[in-house]
């Protein structure tokens, strides 16, 4: 109760429509546990099955031990009921193929997904935002045609091919970069791990965020055209703001509402892009455990990785509101949206 | 008497033993110094996610390669299938065959300090009966004794031949009863895969699910000197195309059962400072065949069978779909066994005598030119030696009039539904495992009683015969060498006759290594085996 009670504090300190949007947003992830554990169930494959396939086979009492042991034999709707319940206090239960405690799978996990999608989003937002507004200056010159034909490949290059030119080139031939894996073993210390790992990222971080920067380039580019053409624009010339100013202080404040939505709906296609490459850079995530997962038919595990990415959605969608807020005061009243 | 077979189990013997007495020949006239070198990490890349480092709930390479240095077993093989003392230095037969006495080696420990003693191989031989997947390899165990602390008695209701190759690390690890007897359930211990504990040549260092296997030297080993190298890392590495790069930057210096396709394996070969090899699979006998699903027509003509089999090229499949690297499967007894034979008809390629055998089994040319339409199914995950060979097949097949759809099903889980649980399909492409003795991977197969719908790689294609159930059931309990040879023998002749599945060829599996790699495991179970010998040339 202790710890809920800030909780409501804050929530009752939200404005209407956010209230609303928790609410929704709490139902939503209610829904997804539920549709999952059904869902997964419909998949064709049993999973005492599987596992026994995978340690080499069984016979009829082994495989029935195996659904005693994770609780298989028992009706339906009380394996589902048994679930809710342990979610409730926060198990997510125990792997199937690991037998360990899926929140420690998923919580191992977290971090380099995390990273992964965190560094992307900045290179292909950042970035591909300044690309925009700089191509955006001067509509017909060698940058914004250079922004366009950009944005087109890097839109239609599949991010795993990418990847693996990325890795063919700068891990290879030229080897600047190392090959998968997230840290090597041998690295001692706080900051030559901090720089191990970064130097892991690189080369994921940048075919993930690449595929979707040209898209921000675009949005900005296009927003920032229309803004650039307003009256206020021309009176902050006017007035005599500096060019870097009025671009990125008057104009981009402006232009951005459009990034800022296709930031938070990319959301779940940049994870499940991450996906692809974690799985070219053998990159410890939780998109590589999921699919891992699905094809192990570890149902705790899948329900856990997808109740966790459903969370983490959620959260972002909500966090975009309220950056969307941040950037116009227009919606900052109530029923505004 | 045909003696090549038996030459050919004998040479690598004989050859190792002139080996060790030229070893140790030079060895008495070199300077000591010229010894294997201490020291050093040895990186081991996987290409797969191991669930479990304890082998005896788990089978497979994921569990076998760790397990095989964190657990120490009985007896370990050499590359003639010979077993050698290891835990136990030396043992013995009664005469009627049901009684084996075990003698350990004194003063071993495990790894947390604490003694071994025969109770924890008593616990771990009836841990193994009860959990380990393969069911008939202890199968004739009735009891196990442990009369003092070093002393093991293994009671059986019959003779048991497969017995010495079940008491290797792979199949039977002894693990300390403290430890793994405290009441939880074996199979899902938390200490298969985190603080494991056993006595083998190295100890749990670190396990990162899906990334790496940390293993320590061990400096109490029961064998003086040894392990040689410091640390052994077993480093997943999924992506086939980082496995290649990784083992040319020299990051990678081991990769057994790798995941590179034979082109790359090819390429990792002509290398320089690699090479690759096939061998150390002797007792793992893996086996490519065909199988036919006997329950439904017209599988259950042994003339269409028949008709596939002569239709399929195999010489096509084995020089230029696998570059050579691969050769001829010709019954159900892998040709590293001791029990194999070649001497059964071979189905080589005949298109006249496939077209004749279909004709007269009623199946004629439709107006579009074919006599039946059909699916082959294979095992997901293994696209060169399942996919990519239905899709020849197929190919093949089609200039007898059949016409093959290679269906791919999503998973494994998928597939072992439709093949052993619901029996639809037609054909499958399978890989199946011999392990060591036939009783372990082979009689799974074939008899009738393994009949077991829903059961993964039981008998699958339904083939039922009473002489061979009775043949089987003999040569299970046979101990003479040369006769059981005979059973098996006869046994490999009327499975290629009845025809429940076409064997295609042996898996090429092969290990890509570093030249300066020395004393690597290259016994029945290669890489499943200890590291103990293993050290770097520089």
């Amino acid at each position: 109760m202790d710890t809920a009670r800030p909780f409501f504090t804050v929530v009752g300190k939200l404005e209407t429509s956010m209230k609303q949007k928790l609410l929704f947003s709490i139902g939503l992830v209610i829904s997804v546990v539920i549709l999952n554990f059904f869902l997964i169930r419909l998949a064709p494959g049993d999973p005492a099955i599987t596992l026994a396939g995978q340690a080499g086979g069984a016979d009829e009492e082994t495989l029935a031990h195996i659904r005693q042991i994770y609780g298989l034999d028992k009706p339906l709707f009380t394996q589902f009921f048994l679930y809710i319940g342990k979610m409730l206090t926060g198990d997510l239960g125990t792997s199937y193929f690991y037998n360990l405690p899926v929140l420690d799978l998923i919580r191992e996990r977290v971090f380099p997904t995390l990273l992964l999608v965190i560094s992307s989003l900045f290179i292909s937002v950042g970035i591909g935002t300044i690309l925009g507004v700089l191509a955006a200056r001067n509509p017909r010159g060698l940058l914004s045609y250079f922004v366009t034909f950009f944005s087109l490949g890097g839109y239609s290059v599949p991010t795993f091919w990418l990847g693996q030119m990325l890795l063919l080139a700068f891990a290879w031939y030229y080897p600047i970069f190392p090959i998968g894996g997230m840290q090597g073993f041998r690295v001692e210390g706080f900051l030559p791990q901090v720089a191990d790992i970064a130097m892991h990222l690189f080369l994921p971080a940048l075919s993930l965020g690449l595929a979707f920067m040209a898209q921000y380039s675009r949005v900005a580019r296009a927003s920032m055209l229309e803004v650039l053409g307003s009256d206020f624009i021309r009176t902050a010339r006017a007035k005599g703001a500096k060019e870097s100013s009025v671009l990125f202080v008057h104009g981009l404040r402006n232009a951005i509402l459009p990034v800022i939505t296709l930031a938070g709906l990319q959301l779940g296609q940049v994870i499940s892009g991450a996906v692809l490459v974690e799985t070219v850079f053998d990159w410890p995530g939780l998109g590589r455990l999921a699919v891992d997962s699905i094809f192990r038919r570890d149902y705790p595990t899948v329900m856990g990785i997808l109740f966790a990415s459903a969370v983490v959605v959620v959260v972002i969608n909500l966090l975009t509101d309220v950056v969307y807020r941040w950037a116009d005061p227009r919606l900052r009243t109530n029923g505004g949206h | 008497m045909n003696l090549r077979p038996f030459m050919k189990q004998i040479a690598p013997g004989v050859l190792a033993v002139a080996g060790l007495f030229a070893g140790l020949n030079m060895a008495a006239t070199s300077a000591q110094a010229e010894g294997p070198v201490r020291g050093g990490e040895l990186v081991i890349g996987a290409g797969y996610s191991a669930s479990s480092l304890n082998p005896a709930v788990q089978s497979g390479f994921g569990a076998g390669v760790p397990g095989a240095q964190l657990f120490a077993g009985l007896v370990r093989y050499d590359e003639d299938f010979t077993p050698q003392p290891y835990l136990a230095t030396d043992w013995a037969f009664s005469d009627d065959g049901k009684t084996l006495t075990l003698n350990l080696v004194r003063n071993a420990t495990f790894h947390d300090g604490e003694p071994i003693t025969a109770s924890d191989v008593v616990f771990s031989l009836n841990a193994v009966k009860a959990n380990h997947p393969f069911k008939t390899m202890l199968q004739a165990v009735e009891s196990v004794e442990a009369p003092d602390d070093y002393t093991v008695v293994i009671k059986l209701s019959e003779p048991h031949p497969a017995l010495m190759v079940a008491l290797s690390p792979l199949l039977l690890p002894i693990m300390p009863e403290h430890i793994y007897g405290d009441g939880q359930e074996l199979r899902t211990h938390p200490r298969n895969l985190q603080d494991v504990v056993g006595s083998g040549p190295f100890k749990f260092g670190e396990f990162v699910a899906d990334q790496r296997i940390v293993l320590e030297r061990n400096d109490n080993f029961f064998i003086e000197g040894r392990p040689y190298l410091d640390r052994i890392i077993v480093q997943t590495v999924r992506d086939r195309s980082n496995m290649s790069l990784l083992l040319q930057r020299g990051e990678v210096h081991y990769n057994p059962f790798t995941s590179l396709t034979l082109r790359d394996v090819d390429r990792m070969a002509r290398t320089d400072g690699l090479s690759a090899t096939t061998d150390g699979y002797g007792g793992i006998g893996a086996i490519n065949w065909l199988a036919f699903n006997l329950d439904r027509e017209p599988w259950t003509d042994i003339r269409v069978r028949q008709a596939i089999a002569y239709a399929i090229d195999k010489d096509f499949i084995i020089n230029t779909m696998q570059l050579g690297r691969s050769e001829r499967a010709t019954g159900p007894i892998a040709s590293s066994s001791p029990y194999y034979t070649a001497d059964v008809e071979l189905y080589d390629l005949d298109i006249e005598r496939a077209t004749q055998l279909l004709d007269e089994a009623g199946y004629t040319p439709d107006a579009d030119g074919v006599r039946m339409r059909i699916t082959i199914d294979w095992i997901p995950g293994t696209v060169e030696f399942g996919k990519n060979l239905g899709e020849a097949i197929s190919a093949q097949l089609r200039k007898v009039g059949v016409e093959a759809t290679v269906r791919s099903l999503p998973d494994f889980g998928s597939w072992i539904g439709q093949i052993s649980a619901t029996s639809d399909y037609d054909l499958s492409i399978e890989s199946l495992f011999n392990w060591g003795d036939p009783i372990i991977g082979v009689h799974r197969s074939y008899i009738s009683s393994n009949i077991r719908p829903g059961v993964p790689f039981s008998n699958t294609t339904h083939y039922s015969n009473p002489e061979i159930d009775a043949l089987l059931d003999r040569a299970g309990g046979e101990t003479d060498p040369e006769t059981r040879a005979a059973m098996y023998r006869e046994f490999q002749e009327i499975i290629v006759d009845d025809l429940p599945m076409h064997f295609l060829h042996k898996v090429p599996f092969h290990t890509v290594q570093r030249d300066d790699l020395m004393g690597l495991p290259v016994g029945i179970w290669g890489a499943m085996a200890p590291f103990d010998q293993t050290y770097w040339a520089e």
